[in-house]
């Protein structure tokens, strides 16, 4: 029941909660940072450390993030291809422009569309696996198994999961580029009744190699961010199963949200 | 000869550790002294602090104050590196065993080895078969760990341990949640381990008749406070109210008689 102190109790909770929010983002941002830079140090200073960055895991981590994840990509990648020449042609009739879709097309696949939509894959995907694993091994004391062996987890665990997203979303997003553009491509052919020939010569015309670069480039950042961010949110399970399951979905939602924001700040800062 | 000394040389010494959670102090003054080549089991209810204090010795964390020595050295002034390196004469085997899912039970126990050694890998194939031997596993190698029973993850959990020949081994509730046959299997294996491979052994446990079978001496911890350290029998005929009252616990479960469980459980 109400009661008249209930008010201000209220209002402080919601304060409190609101501090023991920001603490928590901040504590997470700082661990995050923390990370980057032990990964880089086992990458550079592993073998001097004698604790070497073994390639095994590297490759199986490239399989399950990369190799595995064609099918789907290529799938969305079609089919946005293909999205996007209809929007693109049924916007530019009205000008009389529909030939100049190419342009649009290539651009916006290669820039933007390719290296986000395999990052939001990638995150969903291999993400939210990279927290559900960290989170069940901390739970069932594996980490600290791994520490009292003497083996460092950040080397162990996440380096080679590091080096695979950042090879392998790059890889990705350059697939989706050569998928999405084929999509686009089979639709405008068949609607606009351009030749092959002429599509991919407009396409290579429009196109240059930094518009390539500069998808490519931000994906390498969002490989980092997806590791990261699966990181700090595994680490941090508490509860059990429960634990992991909440770990798992926020780290989905938060790897979203830091591609996309990264997304803005890259795009802004190399256009502007 | 009265200036031999008649003890083993301490391994483990932990003076006045202080460690608090927030504003909650944890252990209070914890002071104990393992020696060469004993068994020490560390005992007391839920709660008591045992696990916390186990995992100040084996350097999972730093206590607020006080000091750990294992083998001389003062683990809260090494480095992460010295540390590292110095785990490799530890064994931990944890509560549930903690071994690896996606690796199978011989990788598992291989994996020290790979890590911090050059052998080839049929040697380490070969050290490693030794050790499941040594904990009754043989031929379980090329299991998963989901395919393996909660004393079989334990076993193995103790093959891992000991794979480097660890000076010092740690052991968190071996017997917890296993039938009295297999729970006392395990502390046989404790006990052949400590011969066999001549280590110092720390188990933590609230098990007591587990504790009194395998313990050289007991430390009872309760409040986050030693209260006792000595033999099983010193432990036993203590006067001390909050150690009688441990030991009594014990004892009602022992004598409660299942028809009458059942029928309290029942109301009838």
């Amino acid at each position: 029941m109400p009661t008249s102190d209930n008010p201000p109790n209220l209002i402080l909770q919601k304060i409190e909660a609101l501090g023991r929010g920001t603490t928590r983002w901040v504590e997470g941002l700082g661990f995050g940072v923390t990370l980057l830079y032990e990964a880089v140090f086992w990458v550079v200073m592993g073998r001097r450390q004698k604790q070497p960055i073994r390639a095994v895991p590297i490759f199986s981590q490239m399989m399950e993030i990369g190799i595995e994840a064609i099918p789907i990509i290529s799938i969305l990648s079609l089919t946005i291809g293909m999205m996007l020449a209809i929007q693109g042609i049924d916007a530019l009739e009205d000008f009389g422009a529909e030939h100049q879709v190419t342009i649009g097309v290539a651009l916006s696949i290669t820039r933007e569309f390719a290296p986000l939509i395999t990052g939001i894959l990638v995150a969903g995907r291999s993400g939210s696996a990279l927290a559900a694993r960290l989170g069940t091994m901390t739970i069932n004391n594996e980490v600290d198994a791994l520490r009292v062996m003497g083996i460092n987890p950040i080397r162990f665990l996440v380096v080679p999961n590091l080096i695979a997203m950042v090879i392998m979303v790059p890889a990705l997003t350059l697939w989706s580029d050569l998928v999405g553009l084929f999509g686009a491509g089979l639709y405008i052919i068949s609607d606009l009744g351009m030749t092959t020939g002429v599509y991919i010569n407009q396409t290579t015309q429009y196109l240059d190699a930094n518009d390539v670069l500069h998808g490519l480039g931000k994906s390498v950042a969002f490989g980092a961010l997806i590791t990261l961010v699966g990181v700090v949110n595994g680490s941090a399970v508490t509860g059990g199963a429960e634990g992991v399951g909440r770990v798992t979905t926020q780290s989905v939602v938060h790897s979203i949200l830091a591609i996309i924001l990264a997304d803005l700040i890259i795009v802004f800062l190399l256009t502007r | 000869m009265a200036f031999l000394p008649t003890q083993p040389a301490p391994v483990i010494e932990v003076t006045d550790l202080v460690t608090h959670y927030g504003s909650r102090r944890i252990l209070n003054n914890v002071t104990l002294e393992v020696r060469k080549g004993e068994i020490m089991v560390i005992m007391g209810g839920s709660g008591s602090g045992k696990s916390t204090l186990l995992r100040h010795l084996i350097g999972l964390e730093r206590g607020s104050s006080g000091s750990i020595k294992l083998l001389d050295q003062d683990i809260g002034k090494m480095t992460d590196y010295e540390l590292n390196q110095f785990y490799r004469k530890l064994g931990v085997a944890f509560q549930g065993g903690a071994l690896f899912s996606s690796m199978t039970v011989g990788e598992n126990i291989m994996l020290p080895l790979r890590e911090h050694t050059d052998l080839d890998e049929k040697t380490m194939e070969i050290m490693v078969r030794l050790k499941l031997e040594v904990v009754n596993l043989a031929g379980f190698e090329n299991f998963m760990p989901s395919e393996l029973s909660g004393g079989m993850l334990k076993r193995a959990a103790f093959a891992r341990a000991v794979i480097m020949d660890p000076v010092l081994l740690f052991c968190d509730e071996p017997s917890a949640g296993l039938d009295p046959v297999v729970s006392s299997s395990l502390d046989e294996l404790i006990l052949r381990l400590r011969d066999a491979l001549n280590m110092t052994i720390v188990v933590v446990t609230h098990e007591l008749g587990s504790a009194f079978r395998i313990a050289d001496r007991i430390a009872v911890l309760d409040q986050g406070e030693v209260l006792s350290v000595g033999t099983v029998a010193q432990v036993q005929a203590s006067d001390n109210k909050r150690i009688q009252d441990l030991l009594n616990r014990r004892f009602e479960e022992e004598r409660l008689d299942p028809d009458a469980y059942l029928a309290r459980l029942t109301g009838e």
